[in-house]
């Protein structure tokens, strides 16, 4: 077929150009901006090069906040996709109480993150709080403010209260797709439980639960709120996390450079990540199939 | 392979059915003999489902009890029963390679690898899948799919009987065929007692020695295809099979004719005469159309579909169809129709009545 060349056709394009321009490329190269220029106040800017990026790879303090941002969301990784698979398998199929799990487990998801975050430091507290008065009633030595091990701990169970229902909702979803044929089959074939999640629900899932994983992995490398306000990155910086670190340095110290530095190395390195788990998950999905 | 048998089997869906009309499975009594192909045939939503279902133990059935070579199993679990049953949509281990679907069930089963591989072979051979083994299940086509879980039900040396829930439905047209005669190739090889839900009269006719059809719960007819197809017992079983169906027209039937409007025709026997909606059904090969011989007819359409012509006509005020061979003349001055009589059946409340014995047999037959 004769394609028709019509260059007016760019015009079309435009409106979602606009957008794009307004919503990510200006703000992000004004932080490009930034990041190459000093600044001594007065709205006065100086050449500044790569000062700002060497200055920031050569320093401790940012590694140090990366280790932790890595470990942090390993671990509600580790956490939440298992949790979250075995709620939904043990979630009803349907009926009245598949309807009220549903929402009740989508309640935390509603609730605005500074207010969870709110929720949870009021709970921890040993002096008013539910769960830090039990804990320090049983005896057992609590308390977030100054043990890291505590806050570590807080902000952890915190996360996966508030970000476990997604990945339950979203494996629940991708279970309810699955054909009831598929479970008499197992019957019929004499499948264990084991086998049955392995070869039919696991496949059936894998789908959802990449998407599902790569949700979390986003969002809770760039956990900001809910910490900041739990231990305001404390005890010292044991809980400060890249988000935070990053505020810190813009806004408690106002090192515009360093910090516009950091938040172009810290976007890179998220969309790196998810590069890299899109590309090996999808290639695994290729692989098998 | 086994003998099933059905005792006093109902089934209904709700908790406590009170009437009839709430048995999704009305009662039946049957007996599926050892090695034989059946077809359950019946429009959606009849309740072949529903009786497959408990045959091979998904559903428990709400009365009745089901015997596989007189062993009670109404309550056993799937498992226990040793059946296999291809579904509606091919259910195979996408992750798994060919292989490993079909040695499946033999290592649930705790089968030694020797036995499970010599076994695979012999059945990747019967499917003709040999030089697929190792490929993933899940990049093939829909028909290699169902071609898989239909030999993970063979794979097991045990099995009483092989169902299939409608298995064709989502394979294209020119492999229904050959899945279809593959499908009667293996039975005849093997034996296995075979049942075979469908809502496709020519799947059931072809594959079937004996057809079984269903009606809103309940099993109207059971017969071979020429059966169902020269004495249907109930008018839903005419009307069913054969395309297009039979013409049943509401008759008074007095020994041995039957009125139609103002007109009278013969029928092969004698009937007494019985209370009830009283028709008669007679199949569209069976009419012939005429100029000169039989009653007044006027014709609305012809259709011709290739091998033969099928003819709507209006007869008394009721549409009726006429087939008419593909090299006969038909004409806008044939206007009259004359039927077999040999082939007419009489229906009181849609379920066929036999001739009178002790009345004369008309001379026409």
């Amino acid at each position: 077929m004769e394609k028709t060349v019509n260059q007016k056709a760019w015009f079309l394009v435009l409106p979602v150009l606009i957008l794009v321009a307004f919503s990510a490329v200006i703000p992000l190269m004004t932080v490009v901006n930034y990041s190459v220029q000093d600044t001594f106040g007065n709205n006065q800017f100086f050449w500044a090069g790569l000062e700002w990026f060497e200055e920031m790879l050569n320093d401790d303090r940012m590694w140090d906040a990366l280790g932790r941002q890595l470990m942090f969301s390993g671990i509600i990784l580790l956490i939440q996709i298992p949790l979250g698979v075995f709620v939904a398998l043990n979630m009803p199929k349907k009926g009245f109480w598949a309807s009220f799990c549903l929402v009740f487990m989508s309640l935390p998801l509603l609730i605005p993150w500074n207010v969870v975050g709110t929720i949870w430091q009021v709970f921890g507290r040993v002096d008013i709080g539910l769960l830090g008065h039990t804990l320090a009633a049983l005896g057992i030595d609590y308390n977030y403010t100054n043990d890291p091990f505590a806050a570590w701990v807080t902000i952890i169970v915190m996360d996966v209260w508030h970000w476990t229902s997604l990945v339950a909702l979203l494996a629940y979803a991708g279970l309810q797709s699955i054909p009831d044929a598929y479970y008499q089959a197992a019957k019929i074939d004499q499948a264990s439980r084991w086998k049955v999640f392995r070869f039919i629900e696991l496949p059936k899932m894998m789908g959802v639960l990449m998407i599902a994983i790569l949700l979390r992995f986003m969002d809770s490398f760039m956990i900001y709120t809910e910490p900041f306000v739990v231990t305001g990155g404390g005890p010292g910086s044991t809980t400060t996390l890249l988000s935070i670190d990053l505020v810190k340095m813009a806004l408690g110290q106002f090192d515009l450079g360093p910090a516009a530095a950091f938040s172009i190395m810290y976007f890179l390195v998220i969309l790196l990540i998810s590069w890299v788990f899109y590309t090996v998950m999808t290639n695994l999905d290729k692989r098998e199939g | 392979m086994a003998k099933i048998t059905l005792d006093n089997l109902a089934h209904s869906y709700l908790p406590n059915p009170t009437s009839e009309d709430d048995f999704a499975l009305k009662e039946l009594n049957h007996d599926w003999d050892d090695g034989a192909a059946y077809a359950l045939l019946g429009a959606s939503g009849c309740g072949k489902s529903t009786l497959l279902n408990i045959i091979s133990g998904l559903l428990h059935p709400s009365q009745g009890r089901i015997l596989f070579d007189g062993k009670d199993v109404t309550h056993a679990p799937t498992a226990e029963r040793n059946i296999a049953q291809v579904f509606q949509f091919p259910v195979v281990y996408d992750t798994m390679t060919v292989h490993d679907n079909l040695a499946f069930p033999l290592r649930n089963r705790g089968r030694d690898e020797a036995y499970v591989a010599q076994r695979v072979q012999e059945i990747a051979k019967m499917i003709g899948m040999e030089d697929m083994l190792r490929k993933k299940a899940r990049g093939l086509t829909a028909d290699a799919k169902q071609k898989i879980s239909l030999g993970r039900g063979m794979v097991r040396k045990d099995v009483n009987a092989l169902l299939f829930d409608e298995p064709l439905t989502v394979i294209d047209p020119h492999m229904k065929w050959e899945l279809r005669t593959q499908l009667k190739k293996l039975h005849h090889d093997f034996g296995h007692t075979m049942i075979y839900v469908t809502h496709d009269q020519t799947e059931a006719l072809t594959f079937a020695d004996k057809v079984v059809v269903m009606y809103d719960g309940r099993v109207v007819q059971i017969g071979t295809p020429e059966e169902l197809f020269e004495q249907p017992e109930h008018t839903f079983v005419g009307y069913f099979i054969g395309s297009p169906g039979m013409n049943v027209l509401p008759a008074q039937v007095e020994g041995t004719t039957a009125r139609v409007g103002s007109q009278t025709l013969q029928l092969a026997g004698g009937y007494k005469p019985s209370s009830g909606k009283v028709e008669i059904g007679v199949r569209p090969e069976f009419a012939k159309l005429s100029q000169t011989e039989g009653l007044p007819v006027s014709i609305r359409r012809i259709e011709d579909v290739g091998r033969h012509k099928i003819i709507r006509a209006t007869f008394e005020g009721h549409d009726i169809n006429i087939i008419a061979g593909e090299d006969d003349r038909v004409s806008a001055d044939m206007n009259r129709v004359s039927f077999d009589p040999g082939h007419v059946n009489v229906y009181v409340n849609d379920w066929r009545i036999a001739p009178d014995r002790s009345q004369s047999v008309g001379e026409a037959a």
